[in-house]
């Protein structure tokens, strides 16, 4: 930037590094305003999913419905591993913003993969438990719908967790630079936006259906 | 050309209806000149295909106020401001006006008002299911679109044709359709407009031949490659015709049944009609069933299921 | 053609049999293709152009060279559905009670590529090409927001295009039409590899346009100019804006609806089928959830060119500045809440039909609005017959006929009736074809001295506007005629002799659309032979007003060696008003650009070929095509060195140069506009 004005003190939803970090704060500026709008774009992605599951949710074709299939113990776990990894996320962002500790951060970040990668864990058994069931993709609209809402779900919290564990690389290599915490910035709206997805798909799919 | 026509009024139309006579027959000549006469609902054989001509023509002439002096003034505007003209006035800088705002925004939005009014009174008025008035009870004629021809069954009369839909004049019809393929769509361009059949699913259109004749009916919804030749006759006939052609295909023995049923479903072109004089209990609704079983699924389960509803009638 | 059960676990479904050796017309266009391809890869060999090709342009990530790239691919795209939309004219034109020339297989991939390729890869690149070209040097930035990620979607769109070359050769695209309506596209009655192929190019290139969608907004938003408010912005940048805001919102619909269909046709679930649960009618929803906000996509940018046209060859303000933006803004809004109209037929009850034929015409009032406003521009202004202006004063009178039809169509009654015929064929092709591409092509010739430095041939311009607006006339006006008469849309052949001479109009319409296309061509030939008596390197033929026109012809690549402080609307012709059009710098700043980047081809090369195993079931190029896809990212993301510095002696030598082209330059007037004297300094009007 050439202009020498001090900066306007720009604020976005979600965490900003303004006060201990100005020159990252003005480069975060695009860039998160960016992936603001990408996962706009995401949220109309699931709202669709959420939409094609609403109107499916009946066409059992003479097979299991919600009720038959689910159950609230295993995915209330899985709701609170995931709000669980959400927390030690805000955390690590807490630490980017006023520890700058790379260590720290990295410990931080791990719990975070953790429970994330123990999140996909529990929902790999449930689909194998309802295959086991018989209760396949291939059963019914109903089956089709919810596998493809939550296994959307699935892949990015998959692909978040590949992102996390790129970053503790980059964590290591590069430091807590600027480009390392833009990022880090941009990981952290995802994996929250992820977490509110999954309350929906709680609330929508798993609580509804065993009403 | 303009036959006896059951209106249904636009009040606010009524004083310029002679106009509209006029201007219809001249929108006629220039969208196509004679030819059109031939085919399509701007030669209209019943009730719904004449209210649906009389729309447009109105909708057209309405458009006409938004259209026509942007045909008129668009060459006015470009030769009187063109550049080699200089007597003309030059305002490198102006660029607003209330008043013309006031009206470039008013006038349309007073065109969509009035239009709003006519769609929402006439699209209710012209609904496919809603039976038409008439004293008559309607003629129950049950469709199903099959790959690449359609099926006429009439209940009433136990008996079926393929390719062929025929009914009394001056007495309204009633279609129950469906399809036993992909998604089709049943056009009798000078009849009644269209409605799409869909597998599973039910969907209606009423309709009523104003006078006796014989007519095009076919499928506007692509579906492979017989789609071009999908195309059926229609027959509208006086009440002694009509119980005269019940007659001669009572006289075939032909019997509509699962094997019979079978058969006309393959993917194919029927080159002529096929009457069948009895239907012997062959279900409409058995075809709508058949889609809302349960597939067959390869991975085992040992849950019970529920047997597949529609498949196994007793035809 | 491919029996169904053979699967080779190298080639998957692919044998020899996939070369349409059954048909002469088929085997024709696949031996154009395959000469196509081999005679470029030839010329670039022998021209010794690889490496250039690879480090000026693949890898580019300069906004301008994006944006040339996709109107190139465009273009490139626009011939092959020309001469498509031919082969399907001179078909129907024979086959009135005969079976024609044409298979009805072949004839159902005709209508289905010419569709998927003219909304897909004819007109979404030709509209982002220039979006991507004009935007950053009318909002005064130096590229656009993600200038890597532009590069992405580039390449993506590229590689759906590629895949529809491909099945050329290696048959059959899919005959579903470009809305690939189930149950019909589904597997059980599609089972050949066709439907895959057209399922695939439209994702990849419904994912490009979404990350384009991004790429713009953050860029309108975040990359202005100093002082350079909203309601500043040109008009092309406005369309622009709102059809990226359309993008980001429409495009998601799109890739929902074609990866359920492809789960329904690889793994058989029950999205769309028949039966089990499957609703087809989801489908249409989620489509047209996109289908009709891209018509407004696509129709929006054109509207903006148009506005910039009217303005510049008025030689005045653009009339109801406000009003314009209020009308964009409106159309983009109104477009989400209009979908159902396209299935109106569909069996739902009258009210819903009613509301939504309502809510159709109420778009009809902003575009109403824009229509007035432009012929109000013109309204005391100086009006010069130039080639852009003569395709948008076509677009003017054209253009409120397909209005006209529209409103006809939103009737549902009305629709009923000629719903699925050529009536609807003709109606949005009089609304696409004026509306839309007589906009870019417009914009092309506004905007192409800009980025070559010369102007086209006048005379070829006159001579292609002439085949195409009369060429369209003939081609669709007969479809009004033939749509009222009854004829299915889609028909590889009917059977009344009535259409015959319609039909017959048709088809010479579409040859002498055929002729326009040829006479663009030679327009670009011939522009590029006499180039040097058509040099505008001052940057501004055209009197222009807003701030692309303030840069030499073609601008450097940073654009502005000094970002333009902003005060108010049409800034360049305010400085030119003011005397100070192009200010001497005294000094420079080093001004820091990105790198070129192998990232875009290698993703658009690396799906390319996800893509194509996907669709033959060759699954270990899929993983392949895959894990390159995800590594070249994670790759990149380690790469720190992706900036680069432009020296202040590059920045003042370029300068100079420029400033001495400029004070060379003897301004002109604007009757010699297309003299070889233009050579970009206009003398000021007013």
């Amino acid at each position: 930037m050439t202009n020498s004005t001090t900066p306007l003190p720009r604020l976005y939803p979600g965490m900003n590094l303004g006060e201990t970090d100005p020159d990252t704060h003005e480069a975060a500026e695009e860039l998160v305003f960016g992936f603001w709008v990408f996962l706009m774009s995401d949220a109309v992605l699931f709202a669709l999913l959420f939409a094609v599951y609403e109107t499916m949710v009946n066409s059992t074709a003479g097979g299991p419905g919600a009720a038959q299939l689910f159950h609230l113990k295993p995915t209330l776990i899985e709701t609170l591993v995931l709000l669980a990894s959400s927390f030690t996320f805000g955390m690590a962002s807490l630490i980017m913003k006023f520890k700058q500790h790379v260590v720290l951060l990295q410990i931080a970040l791990i719990g975070t993969l953790i429970l994330g990668v123990s999140f996909l864990g529990f929902e790999i058994s449930d689909f194998a438990k309802l295959t086991r069931q018989g209760a396949v993709p291939q059963l019914s609209g109903f089956l089709s719908s919810f596998y493809v809402l939550v296994s959307t779900h699935f892949l990015h919290v998959l692909s978040g967790c590949i992102w996390i564990l790129v970053m503790l690389i980059q964590l290591s290599v590069f430091g807590l630079d600027e480009t390392v915490k833009t990022r880090l910035l941009r990981l952290g709206i995802f994996w929250h936006f992820l977490d509110i997805v999954w309350i929906f798909i709680f609330t929508f799919v798993y609580l509804l259906g065993l009403l | 050309m303009i036959r006896k026509q059951a209106f249904i009024n636009c009040h606010f139309l009524i004083p310029v209806k002679a106009a509209l006579r006029v201007f219809g027959l001249a929108l006629l000549l220039t969208m196509g000149g004679c030819a059109i006469q031939s085919h399509g609902f701007l030669q209209p054989a019943g009730t719904i295909a004449v209210a649906d001509r009389r729309l447009l023509i109105e909708v057209v002439l309405l458009m006409l106020i938004v259209v026509v002096p942007v045909l008129i003034l668009t060459p006015l505007l470009v030769w009187r401001y063109r550049s080699k003209n200089t007597l003309s006035s030059y305002h490198p800088e102006w660029e607003f006006s209330l008043w013309l705002e006031l009206l470039v925004w008013g006038v349309p939005v007073l065109i969509v008002a009035i239009l709003g009014y006519m769609v929402w009174v006439k699209t209710i008025a012209l609904d496919p299911y809603r039976p038409l008035k008439s004293v008559e009870k309607p003629m129950e004629i049950q469709v199903v679109g099959l790959d690449w021809k359609w099926l006429f069954i009439y209940p009433e009369l136990n008996m079926a044709t393929v390719n062929k839909l025929v009914f009394p004049a001056d007495r309204p019809v009633h279609l129950t359709l469906t399809s036993d393929t992909v998604m089709l769509t049943l056009l009798i361009p000078r009849m009644a407009g269209q409605i799409d059949v869909m597998p599973g699913m039910k969907t209606q259109l009423n309709f009523q031949a104003n006078h006796t004749g014989r007519y095009l009916g076919e499928n506007t919804q692509y579906n492979g490659t017989g789609f071009a030749q999908q195309k059926f006759t229609v027959l509208a006939l006086s009440p002694n015709e009509f119980s005269a052609w019940v007659g001669q295909v009572r006289r075939q023995a032909s019997l509509l049944n699962q094997a019979a049923y079978a058969k006309i479903a393959v993917h194919d072109i029927a080159q002529h009609p096929i009457y069948f004089s009895s239907i012997n209990g062959f279900l409409f609704e058995s075809i709508i069933a058949r889609y809302h079983g349960r597939p067959e699924i390869k991975a085992g389960t040992e849950k019970t299921r529920t047997t597949a509803t529609g498949t196994n009638h007793d035809l | 053609m491919i029996s169904n059960s053979y699967w080779n676990p190298w080639f998957g479904k692919l044998t020899l049999n996939a070369i349409p050796t059954d048909s002469l017309v088929a085997m024709g266009a696949a031996s154009i293709a395959v000469l196509g391809a081999v005679g470029t890869i030839v010329l670039i060999t022998v021209f010794g152009k690889w490496r250039y090709l690879w480090s000026e342009w693949a890898t580019s990530v300069d906004h301008k060279r994006i944006g040339i790239m996709y109107v190139v691919l465009s273009l490139v795209m626009l011939s092959r559905a020309v001469i498509e939309a031919i082969v399907i004219r001179l078909q129907q034109a024979v086959s009135v009670n005969h079976s024609g020339f044409l298979a009805p297989e072949h004839f159902g991939q005709l209508f289905t590529t010419h569709g998927t390729i003219m909304i897909f890869f004819m007109i979404m690149p030709f509209l982002t090409g220039l979006i991507n070209y004009v935007v950053p040097l009318q909002i005064g930035a130096r590229d656009v927001a993600f200038p890597v990620l532009n590069s992405i979607s580039l390449f993506l769109t590229a590689a759906g295009a590629f895949l529809i070359m491909a099945s050329l050769v290696l048959a059959p695209f899919s005959t579903g039409g470009w809305t690939g309506y189930p149950p019909f596209t589904g597997i059980e009655f599609n089972p050949g590899v066709g439907v895959n192929y057209w399922i695939w190019s439209v994702s990849l290139a419904s994912i490009g346009s979404t990350l384009t969608g991004i790429n713009l907004i953050v860029t309108i938003y975040k990359k202005r100019a100093p002082g350079m408010r909203l309601m500043f912005m040109p008009l092309f940048t406005w369309t622009s804006l709102c059809v990226a805001i359309m993008m980001i919102f429409a495009m998601p619909p799109l890739t929902v609806a074609t990866a359920l269909l492809a789960l329904d046709r690889y793994l058989g679930m029950h999205f769309f089928t028949s039966g089990a649960g499957g609703n087809m009618m989801n489908y249409i929803n989620l489509f047209w959830e996109f289908g009709h906000p891209e018509v407004y996509i696509i129709v929006l940018p054109a509207f903006g060119v148009f506005s910039e046209v009217f303005a510049t060859f008025s030689a005045k303000a653009l009339y109801g500045y406000t009003s314009l933006i209020v009308a964009t803004m409106a159309i983009a809004v109104l477009s989400f809440t209009v979908w159902v109209h396209h299935f109106f037929t569909m069996g739902q009850s009258a009210n819903i039909n009613a509301a939504f034929g309502i809510a159709t015409m109420l778009i009809g009032i902003p575009t109403g609005v824009k229509i007035y406003d432009w012929m109000l521009t013109m309204y005391r202004g100086r009006v010069r017959f130039t080639s852009p202006l003569l395709w948008a004063i076509a677009f003017l009178v054209t253009f409120v006929i397909g209005g006209l039809t529209g409103i006809l169509l939103s009737v549902p009654p009305i629709d009923f009736m000629v719903h699925n015929t050529t009536f609807l064929i003709a109606h949005f092709h009089n609304v696409i074809i004026p509306g839309s591409l007589f906009g870019m092509i417009a914009g092309y010739q506004y905007w192409f001295p800009k980025a070559f430095g010369y102007r086209l041939d006048e005379r070829w311009g006159r001579i292609a506007f002439v085949c195409w607006t009369a060429g369209f006339y003939l081609a669709f006006m007969p479809l009004y005629v033939l749509g009222l008469k009854g004829m299915p849309r889609r028909s590889v052949e009917t059977f009344q002799s009535s259409f015959e001479p319609w039909l017959l109009v048709a088809a010479v319409g579409s040859l002498l659309i055929a002729g326009g296309l040829i006479s663009l061509g030679i327009q670009l030939y011939v522009s590029i032979r006499q180039r040097d008596r058509a040099r505008v390197a001052a940057g501004d033929p055209w009197d222009g007003r807003n701030l692309e026109w303030s840069t030499s012809a073609p601008p450097p690549e940073y654009n502005f060696a000094v970002l333009p402080h902003i005060e108010g609307r049409y800034p360049f012709y305010q400085m030119k008003k003011l005397g100070h059009a192009y200010p001497q710098q005294k000094t420079y700043q080093p001004i820091k650009m990105p790198k070129n980047s192998g990232l875009g081809p290698t993703i658009g090369v690396a799906s390319a070929a996800l893509c194509f195993g996907l669709v033959w079931y060759i699954w270990w190029l899929a993983i392949v095509g895959t894990a390159v896809i995800i590594a070249a990212i994670i790759v990149r993301s380690f790469n720190r060195n992706t900036m680069r510095v432009i020296s202040v002696e590059d920045i003042e030598h370029t300068e100079a140069r420029w400033h001495a082209i400029l004070a060379a330059a003897v301004p002109v007037s604007r009757d010699q506009e297309n003299v070889p004297a233009n050579v970009g300094l206009a003398e000021f009007m007013s």
